[in-house]
């Protein structure tokens, strides 16, 4: 279209026939599908993009792809995204964007996008769809082996897509490039994924890849399909076809807009059709640079010359002057550039043979720059599996030592820069890892590479004067506005290592990352340092991310309601519909209490305890932990593990224990069950369930294997349903009316198996967590929910009401029985805990010997006992620290040693004041004293007690 | 003593997911990329703990009808339902319906050899995912290869699917069952009807 100067009339892999309209820093511009921002904004014409960062220097658009050091964009939508090069965003109708200088700004609207992940296998992973990784998933698709093939870009082809069309051998393989994809995209074991990533390489060929799956859809992107999807990759066998960037120049105001690398020219010539200057000069040191120049000629562009560093002509230099007659300026370099706000000339000047210009300079008129500093392999991935790099000085390039075990490299990214080589080596990689992979693969031989053309690299063209300190407008790293006197003052510092200059300068941290300075950088040290090369200097280490990943796409869907699995107990459905505000005990939802209409929870809490202790109330204790356990040797074990004796408990009896760790500490506690000779059924706290289980698949694998024992979790097979208080009998009389329930019938810690009126068979232990007459019962979860309505209805006419866990806490405190995990930390041992009945004398058990250590002796341990404030009223939080009378309560006015700290606070109904239970040093011996417990900044007067408060005498448990 | 484990009134029986059959049926996505997801709650299910080898392991394929699968990943169908290896000396035998296992001609193979027999029929419940698009479902949260090579029909591992830990049964072609914990169910339902969703859509790559 006429009124597009840089576009031109034909070519290009875009789609002429759609115009999309966008907006950029607000002007309205145009493009087509197939378009980049910066391609649409380049057929624009001359255009600058954000000023640099630290300069605030205009700057425009220098590569076509993840390697331009600059333009970034602030993409606007439901949840604007920042930080995106404008060389990869590509072009949807409504697009609004807007220009960035460097530092973008997080949008704190939630994120609508939808984010998901993908697990998968593959045989072969191939990185790259160029013509040297589309060669190798052929050769492995062809072997039968299960390929993934990944490309970041949208189209595969790699380089060939910005070649000229024509009937020449580039043209030929991008048909073969076109035709491979078909054949690949018809094969049932491969895939190939576009617009995908590959960004993290990890030990065991793991690989981790973003796929942008909706962006370039716009308003056409289906809601509910990921907009980003996070590809987790295990791979028998890997292939890096990963490519190579070109390298800029380092010269005085080699930053105007118009300077771009001679690729990124080609580029936007023949995939985007788009000649993004009219007047062009080419400056390289290599002969790759000569295919823009002659393919600008032939899209109507004059070039005013070649600056060629090196001083003889090639032949692919001597064949480019006699077929467009441009005159090829050899020994030359541009040492400088002029414009206002873009390029509008440049000065080539002759380079003696140590590189520096001599004579005068000639000015060209131009308004584009295509520099070509060589090519840098894309060795990211490699490196990032600590494969070796080494330094090529035939190829002015870092390149890949030895590939890593379990993976091949094809094409550029190991320095083969031309087409036959890339096809021929990426048919190897693949025929050899399908080999590898357990394929049947006809391997080819080893490609005979062609002697690469003669380069020779300018890491620094020097400016006026000899002093390096004054070139700061010799850009290396355009990003972070670091230039030649910035490296040299961080040399002149004393600095030798490129990682403490980097971290010293900046380079190479902005978001692309030293694409294209990196390798630049080491060459201006080595050039300021005296050194031969890049290569002596080493490199930098790769990190993963290659290209940056948002959060959002790393959590995926694992957000909101899916952040973490919640288990819901059997008795869930019922919970909710008595209006249950249940709190989170780890992953489980479990009631914490039941309000009735107008009741806060302080006041349904209270009424919930006084149900359970002045008549009945009923709970859902369904989580706890819950293992079989049987073999000849149960016993035997269960004494070792428990710190008290279970060998001797009679069939159809329940015991309390304790078990400790090691280190003589509690780490869990509990009721075990003896149902027969050979078989115990042992309980856990709810959070330790299956951390007991494995503790004790532990020591019966590592430890103990002699003894006959099994254990199998049944936690979720039951539904317990716990009926509680001075009325409980009766209720559970008319349960299981089968059952006879009389007080000698059915002591205290029994168990008993009955079938419920219902027909439910059940078992039913009198256990209690509250000093009360219990009950729980315990039936196959099929019919926890109907044996749960069944107890509700068998207890009406007690007025049974249904309780939550914070009663439980309440009730249970009230009598002293620690909850492990709130009462414990890991510190605290039986005999802190005043549980020394617990401890057996007569046996071995797991943590004795710790028991008696110097320091768990020590008078001074914390000892769990209970506070009750002085005043009868100060609520007592968890958490409260606990210092002694007359401790001055900030360090200004003296230390303030800590005693202990409160562990649970209640209010209690039954008691008719707030207590709590506390750890304090050496507790025991101060009961009947006074401490203080700092609430805030209040200290609150607290009584030191036994930590029995209700019912010390244990009256009420046989109701 | 009554056995607690015997089998109750069929009609006082739950399972995790009923109240959610509604919702599990509106998930179902038909077409080229159909899925569909199903509870199959209250089947009788067994946990074995024996060693598999010897008189122990003969005795216990008698009363099954079947040998127990011996290697990592294999089932075995007998007459009391499909038996999944879980380790070398443990197994899960879930059956097709509610009836009672053969827990005591179970526990008289077993006899005095160190091992175990223990109803979990209400430990797990089973769920079902059906259609051409219920590997891609799974892949969005299920770490192993579940490519047919690696994991055809008749196999079952022990893994996670979107964090939740469960056992994965590729019971048929395109049909896994995925049997969590049943205090999971809910939680993996809402995952997996979550991910079925884009199947219905237009496809996107």
């Amino acid at each position: 279209m006429t009124d597009r100067p840089a576009r031109l009339p034909h070519g290009g892999r875009i789609d002429r026939t759609t115009t999309l309209r966008f907006t950029l820093d607000g002007r309205e511009l145009t493009g087509h599908p197939g378009d980049t921002v910066a391609s649409a904004l380049l057929a624009h014409g001359p255009t600058a993009t954000a000023p640099s960062l630290h300069r605030g220097r205009p700057r425009g658009i220098v590569g076509a792809g993840v390697e331009d050091p600059g333009t970034l964009l602030r993409i606007e939508g439901p949840c604007a995204e920042s930080m995106l090069p404008a060389t990869t965003v590509e072009l949807y109708d409504g697009l609004r964007a807007t220009t960035l200088t460097g530092r973008g700004r997080l949008d704190p609207t939630p994120d609508p996008a939808v984010y998901d992940k993908k697990y998968v296998h593959t045989d072969v992973l191939v990185v790259g769809a160029g013509p040297a990784g589309l060669a190798a998933a052929a050769a492995a698709g062809r072997a039968g082996a299960r390929v993934l093939l990944i490309e970041d870009r949208p189209d595969t082809g790699g380089a060939l897509l910005a070649t000229a069309p024509g009937d020449g051998p580039e043209a030929a393989a991008l048909t073969w490039a076109t035709a491979t994809r078909a054949a690949l995209d018809a094969e049932p074991e491969v895939r190939v994924l576009t617009r995908t990533c590959a960004f993290g390489a990890y030990d065991g060929n793991y690989v981790l890849a973003l796929q942008r799956r909706t962006d370039h859809l716009g308003a056409a992107a289906p809601a509910g399909v990921s907009r980003q999807r996070l590809w987790h990759i295990r791979a028998r066998q890997v292939v890096l076809a990963t490519g190579a960037h070109e390298r800029p120049l380092v010269f005085a105001d080699n930053d105007r807009p118009g300077v771009m690398l001679a690729h990124a020219v080609r580029a936007y010539l023949h995939r985007y059709g788009v000649l993004p200057g009219r007047r062009a000069v080419v400056a390289t040191t290599g002969d790759s640079a000569y295919a823009t120049a002659a393919d600008l000629v032939a899209a109507g562009c004059t070039v005013a010359a070649v600056a060629d560093s090196r001083p003889e002509l090639t032949a692919t230099a001597r064949e480019f002057h006699d077929g467009t007659g441009v005159p090829v300026l050899t020994g030359s370099a541009v040492t400088g550039t002029s414009g206002t706000d873009r390029l509008d000339g440049v000065t080539v000047r002759p380079l003696d043979a140590a590189g520096r210009p001599t004579g005068p300079g000639t000015a060209l008129t131009c308004d584009l720059l295509a520099v070509s500093g060589g090519w840098s392999p894309v060795v990211h991935l490699h490196s990032q599996r600590r494969g070796a790099l080494r330094w090529d000085a035939d190829l002015a390039a870092f390149v890949p030592g030895a590939a890593v075990d379990g993976q091949h490299l094809a094409g550029a990214v190991r320095g083969t820069y031309d087409t036959a080589g890339c096809l021929a080596e990426g048919a190897r990689a693949g025929a050899l890892a399908a080999s590898a992979a357990g394929c049947a693969a006809t391997v080819p031989p080893p490609h005979r590479p062609q002697a690469p053309a003669p380069v020779r690299p300018l890491w620094l063209i020097p400016g006026d004067g000899d002093d390096p300190a004054a070139w700061d407008t010799h850009f290396v790293d355009l990003q972070r506005d670091v230039t030649v006197a910035d490296l040299h003052r961080a040399a002149g510092t004393g600095m030798r290592g490129a990682e403490h200059i980097k971290r010293y300068t900046t380079l190479g941290t902005g978001h692309d990352q030293g694409r294209t300075s990196g390798v630049n950088a080491l060459g201006v040290l080595a050039t300021l340092q005296g050194a031969d090369s890049p290569g002596a200097l080493g490199t930098t280490t790769y990190r993963a991310p290659y290209t940056p990943v948002a959060f959002a796409a790393l959590a995926g869907r694992e957000t909101g309601a899916l952040y973490d699995p919640v288990r819901r107990t059997a008795l869930h459905q019922g919970h909710m519909a008595r209006g249950a505000v249940f709190e989170d005990v780890g992953q489980w939802k479990r009631p914490h209490f039941y309000p009735r209409p107008g009741e806060d929870m302080d006041a349904a809490v209270a009424r919930e305890c006084r149900a359970a202790r002045e008549g009945v109330a009923f709970m859902d204790a369904s989580t706890l932990g819950k293992i079989e356990i049987r073999g000849a040797d149960a016993g035997e074990f269960l004494n070792r593990v428990y710190t008290n004796g279970f060998k001797k408990l009679r069939p159809g009896l329940a015991r309390y224990g304790v078990m400790c760790g090691e280190d003589g500490m509690i780490v869990d506690d509990g009721v075990t069950l003896r149902l027969a000779d050979d078989r115990y059924f042992m309980t856990t706290t709810t959070g330790n369930a299956a951390a007991v289980l494995d503790r004790l698949e532990e020591w019966l694998q590592t430890e103990w294997p002699e003894l006959d024992v099994t254990c199998t979790s049944v936690t979720e097979q039951w539904a317990t349903v716990a009926v509680v208080g001075p009325r409980s009998r009766a209720v559970v009389a008319r349960l299981a009316p089968a059952l006879d329930i009389g007080r000698e019938a059915f002591p205290f810690m029994a168990v008993r198996e009955t079938v419920l009126a219902s027909g439910v068979p059940a078992r039913i232990c009198r256990i209690s967590f509250s000093g009360e007459l219990a009950y729980e019962i315990n039936v196959s979860a099929w019919y926890g929910q109907a044996v749960w309505d069944q107890v509700e209805a068998a207890g009406r006419p007690e007025g049974i009401t249904p309780y939550g866990t914070e009663a439980m806490h309440v009730l249970r405190a009230e009598k002293g029985f620690l909850i492990v995990g709130q009462d414990t930390d890991g510190t605290v041992t039986p005999l802190d805990a005043g549980m020394d009945w617990v401890v057996s004398r007569h046996k071995d058990f797991i943590g004795k010997r710790s028991l008696s250590r110097p320091d768990t002796v020590r008078p001074d341990r914390h000892h769990l006992v209970a506070l009750i404030p002085a005043d009868r009223r100060t609520p007592l939080p968890e958490g409260t620290q606990i210092v002694d009378r007359g401790t001055p309560l900030t360090p200004q006015d003296g230390p303030v040693p800590m005693l202990g700290h409160i562990t649970s606070g209640y209010r209690s109904p039954a008691l008719g004041h707030p207590f709590a239970l506390a750890l304090l040093a050496g507790g025991r011996d101060r009961i009947g004293d006074q401490v203080v417990a700092v609430v805030g900044d209040t200290p609150v007067p607290v009584v030191v007690s036994s930590p029995v408060l209700y019912d010390p005498e244990g009256t009420r448990r046989d109701g | 003593m009554a056995d607690p484990t015997a089998p109750g009134p069929a009609a006082l029986r739950r399972g995790p997911l009923d109240h959610l059959s509604g919702a599990l049926r509106a998930a179902t996505v038909t077409g080229p990329r159909a899925v569909a997801l199903t509870a199959l709650p209250c089947r009788t299910t067994t946990a074995l703990r024996a060693a598999p080898d010897g008189p122990v392991g003969a005795r216990l394929a008698k009363v099954l009808g079947a040998p127990l699968p011996t290697r990592c990943g294999e089932t075995a169908r007998t007459d009391h339902g499909t038996a999944l290896w879980l380790g070398p000396d443990e197994w899960l035998l879930v059956a097709e319906d509610a009836a009672p296992a053969p827990l005591t001609a179970l526990d008289e193979a077993l006899g005095d050899a160190p091992g175990q027999i223990v109803d979990v029929s209400a430990q797990r419940t089973v769920l079902e995912l059906r259609g051409p698009a219920a590997r891609d479902v799974l892949e969005k949260g299920c770490a192993p290869d579940l490519h047919p090579r690696a994991f055809p029909p008749g196999r079952a591992v022990t893994t996670a699917v979107g964090q939740v830990p469960l056992i994965l049964w590729h019971s048929a072609a395109d049909t896994y069952r995925l049997l969590p914990r049943s205090s999971f169910a809910e939680h993996l339902a809402h995952w997996l009807t979550d991910a079925m969703g884009e199947y219905g859509l237009p496809e996107v790559d």
